[in-house]
């Protein structure tokens, strides 16, 4: 079994019961001591720590392998019970085959032709593969009616199962005070008119012979059973008291030894594989030493671990009752020490076990026995195994770098110089490789490793670099740091979609944040309030190749999950290209140039005019600069206007969020599905330098007075609100009155909430309308909340009219006081004041009561927030579980890892989701394909055979392309 | 106008194609001047690659696409249950919730609802609606009439309420024959003698018992004299459709069998939101139709109508593959997976491992927990294929 090798891949993993006998072989020692070091600080042989077991202190030997710590994983001991004791984990099963077999012969009570229907209905459950222990479980239900056993006669006993690991069986008895429970029944009973039975009625009911009768009512003769019974149904008494016969683990262990393996077959039990008997153990094995190191604390003491400390009680025990039991010690202490066994052995297993007290540390923690060590979500399987820890891993605080690309990454020298690309050394670029070496570990590009075509490594030091440079020959490799162009994988948490993990190039950079452009922000969701992220080096072509062409952030431009752009312009961008195409601004020579300096554009247009003698440009021809030549589109746009684009040029309609925002801006959206992702990646980021350069060609700033509206405006909002104050009054008063008609299945108190809430809204809308009147279409706010940046009209309300009804619950609020919100209102007040609402605006300021209603309302939010993010990150969790496995074939289906379909076509289709948006009816535009060829618009063969898809377009694998190859020639 | 000569039907024909593009190929063809069959192939194989483009690539994850794709946008929606969008009396279960619920695929949903629209006149006729309404909405006593009980005759004496009943039994004339039906079914359900007087009822305990008494009025509350029992309201509104408008009734609890079978509503279009109870009723393709429809819903009020109704329908389409509704998580799908490794990955661990031995099962290790836990690459997508590098250059 134990080979003492780990596998190179595993194939297959199976489960089973392991045979006792089996694992004496493989036990490295038998473990016989409880103490684990002696005083000289070296292991006790055949204690806890034996060095058979594996070794933790670096230094020493393992006695089994001869490998050092670190490289031996350790090995199995184990621990010879006294006595067996119940595993844990089985007690239900244990319980089950219990009821299910004879008591007698040890087979399933069940008769050959029920077995045969149970086999045949596990063979379809597990080809359907169901769960086979609805099937089990039914024959053992059905196995446990029978009170004879069909192949020996036995009569079966009920098994009661006392938890967690004490079995009995109940046999009914005759109760020993039999003849005072008879007498008691055949008194006659004055309350409930019953005459009561007599000696020779009794005689006569049940056939027995008068003088029987008197024998057994005095207590000389013990009824039979039959006897019993037939008494018991004349007087209508019970005799019989349940007999409770404990089993012992060992008697369990002896009955389940005689179980027939075709029996175990009928109830899904492998009898190869698991034997029922291995459920009772006769030996226990011990963990290696590595799966419980003790650590030396600072004082030089050592603290071992929970498991070591149970199995020091285990063996505690069992010592003890070895010896009692070879001392001749009464039955009654054997008993509890066996008990006391059980007790180690099963929170050994299983310290959550409910109704046993869980084993504590002497500091009153819990212990983390085994069960606790593989569960949940720091346990072993969620959070060692599927949860990997990585190298070439770096994380730091982001923040925003608008010069770099959206495929790139600014990443600090510090984070480049430690994580590394392995190179290997060829006539092309020994020479570059050599000057790496030659940089060392410090300097940037430098080198921090070298392995020699022997394999060995050799670290690259400050000192040795020099020397080490010269030596480099083709053939070998070298650990070179990032540089720029490099791929690598960058992610945001919590990782929620596949935009959350997206490949960039690196940019190498001083200081130590990760530079991010701002348009990368929606898809990770990312702010550069304190947001920290992850960085990935990659480590073989295979990764890096396949992070280029599959994983790269242009590559994500679309979202699976619309269909359209999730990466686009954001707030300033959109506020920029709004200022410079809403009113269709003039700009004269300099002024165009400086709005086009960092694009690609370096040569203006035809200018659109003269003015005064000067030519000048329009903001709209501005932009159309940036979109491609052939780009045709009409919609309607985000201010509501219509934005025509005719071959590249921006003829009408402003350019706002709608156009060429992230979520879905139609422009990038277009460019990204009919011109590629490159184009795609190069016009956000040209959108990007140009709504920067507008911004600050025009400025932009906010401020308290671009909130604040005029006397004038501020009175009629006043007007509105107290307008609304008296509508509500009203309401109250018709429905003091009695007056109020309550809506269809309402009642008049929800009826009259309802109408409040509606007044108050209305009026909160009406003190908005009027506040936004007062504001110009150039106001700041109102720019950003048109053109969809940041903000909207509701939040400008909010801070220039006035902030409206707080909710809790979505109702007003009604909490606090006995039949009021605060103390500061009459009982029973139903005014607008005493229920949250606040007629100030954020402007001027809220009154101590509104202040106390507003974070009321503040705080639900927050709650609310918080409980989402729980209920739906498991709600995810397991979504993605279930759904993990589904791939599309060849074929088209869908289908799982076991072949099932799922799905004919994807989507019933067979539409891509990342292509096509949601809402799109019309997936290929014929027509548009048609004018093209008829009226052959192509440039070049190329551009023509690209069209029609017998070219591909070439893949463009790095905007670095260019500069990569210049720095090889030096 | 180009006339279709077989060259050019063949060149279409000739393509991958799906027969709808196909035929739009060849309309647009057909409807412009001078196309040649060297052009008609090149738009051929344009929109050819084009549509290529549009197609799901194999051996992409859309499982896991999908499920991202559901439950990132989870993080934006409210945990609030707020009143319906279009009906304002009545509280439905919204949001993430809802979702939960849905995915869940709880037995009963937290409110269930009915939607029943209406077949002809009584869409149109609100007399004829409203006959619907109570053939749907549970009539109880109390909402028929005031009852008093005389402890001193010991009787409990009914006295209904006349315009009640004509509006509630519309088709029956006489107050008095109503009453006699009502009469009834009290002599039915509660086994005592009923005595009529005009629109008066009157009863009592056989035997004289104070308790009786009262237990049979408890009894009385909770008969249902006409309608489905779990329908506790039902709530009739106007709608507008493309050919104008029609009465739609929303129900507060559902009973979606029992309402198909009324008189004058359409069960073509009737529906309901419990999966289970239409998995009953319609069968697993229309359970798989609820499911998408009311994920869509839910999505689409929390503002998130963009969601790709595909990703739902592969989540319905795993719900309801093995022909049963299975939900998602340890009591379904995750729960049934073949995988020891995968199950004991996702919730209950030590028990799966533990059963795992007694039926001495194993694991293949094809899935995706089961590699990413020994540490092999994953089967799916780039994963899924072997590349060797050609040993000789092609050209």
């Amino acid at each position: 079994m134990s080979t003492g090798q780990s596998p190179k891949e595993i194939g297959e993993i199976s489960f089973g019961l392991m045979d006792p006998e089996e694992y004496r072989d493989m036990s490295a020692t038998k473990v016989i001591t409880a103490d684990t070091y002696d005083d000289d600080g070296f292991p006790i042989d055949m204690g806890l720590m034996d060095p058979r077991l594996g070794v933790i202190d670096p230094g020493l030997e393992c006695k089994t392998c001869g490998q050092r710590s670190g490289s031996c994983n350790g090995h199995f001991g184990h621990i010879e019970l006294a006595a067996p004791v119940i595993h844990v984990g089985f007690a239900k099963l244990i319980r089950r085959l219990l009821r299910g077999t004879c008591r007698d012969c040890a087979r399933l009570l069940l008769t050959e032709e029920e077995k045969e229907e149970y086999r045949d209905d596990l063979d379809r459950t597990r080809s359907l593969r169901e769960d086979v222990s609805d099937v089990t479980k039914d024959a053992i239900r059905e196995a446990r009616k029978k009170d004879h056993c069909p192949h020996c006669g036995e009569v079966q006993y009920d098994v009661k199962h006392e938890k967690p690991t004490t079995y009995y069986e109940v046999q009914q008895v005759l109760a020993s005070d039999y003849s005072e429970r008879i007498a008691a029944a055949m008194q006659p009973d004055p309350d409930e008119d019953d005459a009561g039975v007599s000696p020779q009625e009794l005689a006569e009911q049940t056939d027995i012979d008068i003088s029987r009768i008197n024998d057994i009512l005095s207590g000389e003769f013990r009824p039979r059973r039959e006897d019993r019974e037939a008494i018991e149904a004349a007087i209508g008494a019970d005799l019989t008291t349940e007999d409770m016969n404990k089993l012992m683990p060992s008697d369990i262990r002896d009955w389940f030894e005689d179980i027939p393996g075709e029996d175990l077959a009928v109830l899904g039990i492998d009898p190869e594989k698991s034997r029922p008997e291995w459920m009772i153990l006769t030996v226990l094995p011990v963990p290696p030493v590595t799966a419980r190191p003790s650590i030396t604390l600072d004082n030089g003491q050592r603290s071992e671990d929970d498991l070591t400390h149970k199995l020091v009680d285990i063996i505690r025990i069992n010592q003890r009752f070895m010896e009692n039991r070879e001392a001749g010690a009464p039955q009654l202490i054997i008993e509890d020490l066996w008990e006391l066994l059980q007790y180690h052995v099963t929170t050994f297993m299983d310290n959550e076990i409910s109704g046993t007290p869980p084993a504590r540390h002497r500091s009153g923690r819990p212990l983390k026995t085994l069960s606790q060590r593989l569960k949940g979500k720091e346990g072993r399987f969620r959070g060692s195994l599927s949860g990997k820890r990585v190298n070439f891993s770096a994380r730091t605080v982001i923040s925003p770098d608008p010069t770099l690309s959206l495929n790139e990454v600014g990443v600090p020298d510090r984070v480049a110089t430690e994580m590394t690309q392995t190179m290997v050394v060829n006539e092309q670029n020994v020479e570059r490789a050599r000057k790496y070496v030659r940089n060392g570990p410090e300097g940037h590009p430098g080198a921090n490793y070298v392995t020699r075509p022997d394999g060995r490594r050799v670290r690259v030091t400050e000192k040795v670099c020099e020397e080490l440079a010269e030596r480099v020959e083709p053939g070998w490799e070298v650990q070179r740091h990032l540089i720029d162009g490099d791929i690598i994988i960058f992610n945001r948490q919590p990782s929620l979609h596949r935009m959350s993990i997206m490949a960039h190039e690196v940019v190498v950079m001083p200081y130590k944040t990760f530079r991010l452009n701002t348009v990368v922000c929606p898809p990770y969701n990312a702010d550069f309030d304190g947001d920290e992220m992850n960085m990935h080096a990659l480590q073989n072509e295979e990764a890096r190749a396949e992070a280029r062409v599959l994983m790269r952030v242009q590559e994500q431009i679309l979202s699976p999950r619309f269909g359209e752009n999730i990466i686009g312009a954001i707030q300033d961008h959109i506020s920029g290209t709004y200022l410079l195409t809403h009113d269709n601004p003039r700009f004269n020579e300099t002024q165009a140039s400086d709005l086009l300096r960092q694009t690609s554009i370096d040569e203006l247009p035809e200018p659109a005019g003269t003015e005064d003698g000067e030519p000048y440009w329009e903001g709209r021809q501005i932009f159309s600069e940036l979109l491609p030549d052939d780009l045709n589109l009409e919609f309607t746009g985000t201010v509501g206007e219509p934005v025509v684009i005719e071959n590249g040029q921006l003829l009408e309609g402003t350019i706002a969020e709608d156009e060429i925002g992230g979520f879905g801006g139609e422009i990038v959206d277009t460019i990204a599905k009919v011109h590629g992702k490159t184009r795609a990646r190069v016009f956000i980021n040209e959108v990007a330098a140009l709504a920067m350069r507008s911004i600050m060609h025009f400025g932009f700033s906010i401020g308290i007075d671009d909130e604040t509206v005029s006397t004038e405006a501020r009175e009629r909002i006043d007007e509105a609100i107290q307008s609304a104050y008296d509508r509500v009054q009203e309401l109250i008063e018709t429905y003091e009155n009695g007056d109020l008609e309550s809506l269809p299945g309402r009642t008049v108190d929800e009826t009259l909430e309802m109408k409040i809430m509606q007044t108050l809204g209305k009026a909160r809308d009406s003190a908005g309308d009027v506040a936004a009147e007062n504001f110009d279409a150039d106001n700041p706010a109102v720019v950003m909340a048109d053109s969809g940046a940041r903000g909207s009209m509701l939040n400008l309300t909010q801070m220039a009219g006035c902030v409206g009804q707080q909710a809790v619950r979505g109702e007003r609020i009604n909490r606090g006081y006995e039949d009021r919100t605060l103390s500061h209102f009459e009982p029973n007040d139903l005014s607008s004041e005493a229920h949250g609402f606040v007629e100030n605006s954020y402007t001027s300021g809220l009154t101590p009561k509104e202040f106390f209603f507003h974070a009321m309302g503040g705080r639900e939010g927050l709650v609310d927030t918080a409980v989402r993010t729980s209920k739906s990150g498991y709600l995810q969790r397991r979504l993605i579980n279930a759904l993990s496995e589904l791939e599309t074939q060849y074929d088209g289906t869908v289908r799982d890892t076991s072949d099932t379909i799922v799905q004919f076509e994807f989507g019933e289709d067979g539409t891509s989701p990342v292509e096509v948006s949601s809402s799109e009816d019309v997936d290929v535009d014929v027509e548009q394909i048609a004018d093209r060829i008829v009226e052959s618009e192509f440039d070049s063969e190329a551009e023509k055979e690209e069209f029609l898809g017998v070219q591909e377009p070439p893949t463009n694998l790095s905007e670095h392309g260019a500069s990569w190859e210049v720095e090889s020639d030096d | 106008m180009t006339e279709i000569t077989d060259g050019i039907r063949n060149a279409v024909e000739d393509t991958e194609l799906p027969r709808r593009l196909k035929d739009r190929v060849l309309d647009t063809i057909e409807d412009r001047g001078g196309v040649t069959v060297q052009q008609a192939e090149e738009i051929a194989t344009a929109v050819e690659s084009q549509y290529l483009d549009t197609r799901v690539d194999p051996l992409e994850p859309v499982g896991t696409v999908s499920a991202q794709s559901i439950g990132e946008p989870g993080t934006q929606m409210t945990m609030n249950t707020f009143h319906y969008a279009g009906v304002a009396e009545m509280d439905v279960t919204q949001g993430l919730p809802r979702l939960i619920e849905l995915v869940d695929a709880r037995k009963t949903p937290d409110t269930p609802i009915m939607t029943v629209y209406l077949e002809d006149e009584y869409a149109e006729e609100r007399e004829r609606a409203h006959e619907v309404v109570w053939n749907i909405e549970a009539t109880k006593i109390l909402a028929l009439g005031d009852i008093s009980t005389n402890v001193a005759d010991m009787v409990v004496q009914i006295d209904l309420n006349e315009d009640t009943l004509q509006e509630r039994w519309p088709l029956v004339d006489s107050t008095t024959e109503i009453a006699g039906e009502i009469a009834e079914t009290i002599e039915g359900s509660l086994g005592v003698q009923v005595t009529q007087q005009g629109t008066v009822l009157e009863f009592g305990p056989s035997e004289p018992s104070y308790r009786e008494l009262l237990q049979l009025v408890e009894q009385l509350r909770d008969i249902v004299f006409k309608g489905i029992e779990d329908v506790s309201r039902v709530v009739i509104r106007r709608e507008e459709t493309d050919e104008g408008e029609e009465f739609v009734l929303y129900t507060e609890g559902s009973a979606f069998k029992k309402a198909l079978s009324i008189e004058g509503v359409d069960a073509s279009r009737t529906s309901c939101n419990n999966i289970h109870e239409v998995h009953k009723t319609l069968g697993i393709e229309a359970a798989r139709e609820a499911i998408i429809e009311e994920t869509m819903t839910t999505l689409e009020e929390q503002g998130l109508d963009d969601v790709n109704i595909r990703h739902l329908m592969l989540v319905a389409d795993i719900m309801t593959n093995d022909g049963t509704i299975q939900s998602i998580g340890r009591h379904g799908i995750s729960g049934n997976k073949d995988s020891v490794l995968a199950r004991a990955a996702f919730e209950v661990t030590v028990s799966h491992l533990l059963d795992a031995a007694i039926y001495g099962e194993a694991d293949d290790l094809d899935g995706v927990i089961e590699n990413v836990i020994v540490g092999k690459p994953v089967q799916l997508g780039t994963g899924d294929v072997d590349l060797r590098m050609g040993a000789s250059k092609s050209d």
